[in-house]
């Protein structure tokens, strides 16, 4: 039998679909903090969440006939649910609303790891020229130089600035190497958000962000928005390079034991570069997170 | 009897053939995961299958030859050892703690690869082994208790001559000697010995996979009727209180340990090599290129000594001592008085000379003896196939060390003999070139050799971080101008002292004892933790890191730059 969520995970607003891809009038399925879910659109193109009985993937349904429903809350492109009682808001990214960005969803991707860890491995510089070999990074090309963590007790999230990195290939309208500087945000335990110096226009930042759907504690699904500068390249292009992105780290992540994200400090061994991670977990322990990690014996 | 955690007893986890040059295999026994690795120098590694930094699997790493190389963020392990020798997001430190990765015992015998899952019990070969040339048959998993596969291998006895159980879960039928190796509580790998070479191999080797594979078919059918054994539950052991709390340094302390002169050697004109190894044949603690050891000497004194050797090389360290002019009362000793056989007192290596790999291009240049720490370095790039090219400067032909060494290098790997000091420069400054960006020079020889490089690369626009040496003797002018208190801590003392003299002066002077040696900062005997204050670091022992951390000291050289100090003592 599955654990209950703690009270803090339950409450929170999960993202479960990419809001134009919910099919209108045809029933898709999904699970939840597992919790098996089921999702249509309505004719009005308003996604419609509530907990699945006998519902199949594909069955026809009309949204109308949906009496007990999750609540729901659309937001950067995708879809939001919350099996207890959400708080009013879910975190901002004002860039989102910039008119002359590209935003899109850029799919999803199953990883048989815990939600934590996935965005432990977003916050990671270390792993680029290991894992997204001459793209992100490349030998010998390795080190990951100061940065500054704090976690911002007005905003409530984990914050790290002046990341910088050796990158060939930062993003697709990049050409040669280049050192790229970061912003990383936690605003939300399950989800995370990156600003990186644009090629194109160094006053401004593309955006990326991972938003993780916890279908079980050992099973995620990541979800992927970017919100981007970027007048060349095509959404395919933007499409494929996230998605070769996240088909480099689905082999690494799901060989990391164990799944579940260890928050004793003693469990693994923390390094320098590991500063963000290190914050992440005390504000998870914090929080009185037990989902999806190995909370700290007390 | 249900299987434990902690069974002392030998099984076969692999055969021989599933260790191909630079490969790595999972293992599994008593529910852990193994990564099982052969080094280039033949010694097999039975590790935990997890990678200290972050859990990832070291089965799905990179096997180096001499280190294996996690897959998720490039940390170096060293074979034998298992301990951490290189963090790339770092690469300028040493990894100055004690990253060790949990290991098994491990045996070769047999065609198999034997493991425990602890150090209780020594490994003995099985019972009749003696006077037979074995010959392993292919192995065969079963998703079955172990108990039960060696009930149903023991039924395959006739009537007439019944199977002979034996312990550690080993059946004798008829001629075959079958092991059941124990992988998790609901699982198993059968692995047979025939006592000889068949006459033919392969209709031997389909007659008895046939065989298995009925059995196997018919454990599996009867463990699907029975309820699933729990799997074991195996625990990750914690790392030290240390590890875990990340931006703090801990300096080892200066541990020592006996070694025995293994062999000692004339390797050049003035060059005398000496080869240490531990006495019961164990292998010695890890060490990076570049990093030295204390040797103890008989007479009292204690000198630093680099290690030539490459990675995960750890059966023996070699050192190199310079045996001419019989220089200060150090080498001479070593060079004239001690023998093969002798024991000596050295310290574990240390290391302020690290070796960055992520450059793109790396210049080693070495004078005279000082070819021993690059000897080291060249030997770790070579390994990892990383460009570097190594100067190696003489005074004559003969007084070349190390020749077969530097041999086999695959570097570009360049002699200069006989050269006149202008020459000397001229080469080194076209040798190096103007700066480049992720360039790296690391010099080791002569002072005056030293400045000489230091100048000319400054000339040629190089940054201080890009030029690497280091002291083995405090050639600064001490500054002892200034004055301040001390408070020991665990002594309930507060001494003041004056300009002029040293801290370890002063508590020597108020009836305490602590120990010194070469009293100017370099050895680090006198190695003391500060608890409070800011300390002025002025000697040539610890590291840049270790003494921005702060929480170290040398009290015979350093002083404070804070009207006092807590110091641990
Ligand atoms: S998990 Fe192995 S190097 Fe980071
Ligand atoms: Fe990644």
């Amino acid at each position: 039998m599955p654990q209950a969520p703690d009270p803090i995970t339950r409450n929170l607003w999960h993202v479960v679909a990419a809001t134009d891809e919910l099919p209108i009038g045809l029933v898709e399925t999904t699970l939840l903090l597992d919790t098996r879910l089921a999702l249509t659109r309505g004719s009005d193109g308003e996604p419609v969440v509530w907990l699945r009985t006998d519902e199949e993937n594909g069955d026809e349904i009309d949204a109308d006939s949906v009496l007990e429903r999750l609540p729901v809350r659309t937001a950067y492109g995708y879809t939001w649910t919350c099996l207890g009682t959400p708080d009013a808001e879910l975190f901002p990214i004002p860039e989102f609303a910039e008119p002359d960005r590209v935003n899109m969803s850029c799919g999803s991707i199953g990883i048989h790891v815990s939600a934590p860890r996935a965005v432990e491995n977003f916050l990671d510089m270390g792993h680029f020229p290991y894992v997204h070999t001459d793209i992100l990074g490349s030998e010998p090309h390795t080190e990951v130089k100061e940065y500054d963590v704090e976690v911002s007790e007005e905003r409530d999230e984990v914050l790290a600035t002046k990341c910088r990195f050796i990158q060939p290939m930062a993003a697709k309208s990049a050409v040669g190497a280049m050192e790229v500087e970061y912003v990383y945000r936690v605003p939300h335990p399950f989800c995370s958000v990156l600003y990186k110096s644009c090629p194109e226009d160094e006053t401004r930042r593309d955006v990326i962000g991972i938003f993780l759907q916890p279908m079980t504690e050992e099973r995620c699904r990541a979800h992927l928005l970017q919100s981007m500068i970027d007048s060349t390249s095509t959404i395919t292009d933007l499409r494929r390079f996230q998605q070769t992105i996240f088909g480099q780290d689905k082999p690494i992540l799901e060989n990391q034991y164990p799944k579940k994200l260890p928050l004793d400090p003693r469990s693994e061994t923390p390094i320098r570069a590991d500063k963000s991670a290190i914050a992440y977990r005390r504000w998870l322990s914090q929080k009185g997170i037990t989902y999806g990690v190995i909370p700290q014996a007390s | 009897m249900p299987l434990s955690l902690s069974d002392p007893n030998w099984y076969p986890i692999a055969s021989s053939e599933d260790l191909p040059f630079r490969h790595v295999y999972q293992g599994q026994l008593l529910g852990r995961e193994l990564a099982v690795w052969r080094a280039d120098d033949g010694n097999v590694n039975v590790w935990e299958n997890r990678c200290l930094h972050r859990g990832v699997r070291l089965s799905i790493g990179i096997n180096e030859g001499q280190e294996l190389k996690c897959q998720y963020h490039g940390w170096r392990y060293a074979n034998q050892s298992a301990g951490c020798t290189y963090i790339p997001a770092h690469p300028a430190d040493a990894p100055a703690r004690r990253i060790e990765n949990r290991k098994y015992p491990i045996r070769e015998a047999f065609g198999l690869i034997w493991s425990a899952a602890n150090d209780d019990q020594a490994y003995a070969p099985f019972p009749g082994s003696d006077g037979h040339d074995w010959f392993a048959l292919r192995p065969m998993p079963v998703n079955a208790t172990p108990e039960d596969v060696v009930a149903g291998l023991a039924r395959l006895a006739p009537d007439d001559e019944p199977a002979d159980l034996l312990p550690a879960l080993v059946v004798r039928v008829g001629g075959v000697t079958w092991f059941v190796q124990p992988v998790d509580a609901g699982r198993a790998v059968i692995r047979g010995l025939l006592p000889e070479k068949p006459a033919d191999e392969l209709a031997t080797l389909r007659h008895y996979n046939e065989l298995l594979t009925k059995l196997r078919d018919r454990l599996e059918r009867a463990a699907a009727r029975k309820p699933a054994p729990e799997p074991l539950q195996p625990v990750f052991e914690k790392v030290s209180a240390d590890l875990s709390t990340m931006p703090d340094i801990a300096v080892p302390r200066g541990n020592t340990l006996t070694v025995v002169v293994k062999r000692k050697w004339q390797s050049a004109d003035g060059v005398i090599g000496f080869e240490l190894a531990d006495r019961d044949g164990k292998h010695l603690p890890t060490f990076q290129p570049g990093a030295h050891i204390d040797v103890h000497l008989p007479n009292g004194l204690v000198r630093q000594y680099s290690l030539t050797n490459g990675p995960g090389d750890l059966s023996r360290y070699v050192i190199g001592v310079k045996a001419e002019s019989a220089s200060k009362g150090g080498s001479k000793v070593l060079v004239e008085t001690v023998r093969e056989g002798d024991l000596l007192q050295i310290s574990e290596p240390r290391n302020n000379f690290p070796l960055r790999r992520d450059a793109t291009r790396t210049v080693l240049i070495a004078g005279g003896i000082g070819i021993t720490p690059l000897l080291s370095m060249a030997r770790f790039l070579d390994k990892s196939s990383l460009p570097y090219e190594l100067h190696y400067f003489t005074r004559n032909d003969e007084s070349a060390a190390f020749s077969s060494e530097l041999g086999v290098l695959h570097g570009h790997v360049e002699r200069h003999a006989g050269l006149a000091r202008d020459a000397i420069r001229a080469k080194v400054a076209a040798v190096m070139g103007p700066y480049q960006f992720a360039n790296h020079v690391y010099i080791c020889g002569p002072g005056a050799m030293l400045e000489m490089v230091q100048q000319v690369a400054a000339d040629l626009g190089w940054p201080d971080e890009a030029v690497h040496f280091e002291y083995f003797q405090n050639d600064k002018v001490i500054d002892s101008s200034s004055a301040f208190d001390v408070e020991l801590a665990r002594s309930a003392m507060t001494l003041h002292v004056p300009a002029g003299k040293t801290i370890l002066e002063t508590m020597r002077e108020a009836g305490l004892t602590v120990p010194s040696s070469c009293e100017q900062g370099a050895c680090g005997t006198c190695l003391t933790t500060v608890m409070e204050g800011e300390v002025d670091h002025q000697d040539v022992y610890l590291n840049k890191t270790e003494k921005a951390s702060n929480t170290c000291m040398m009290t015979c050289v350093s002083r404070a730059k804070s009207d006092r100090l807590v110091l641990d003592i």
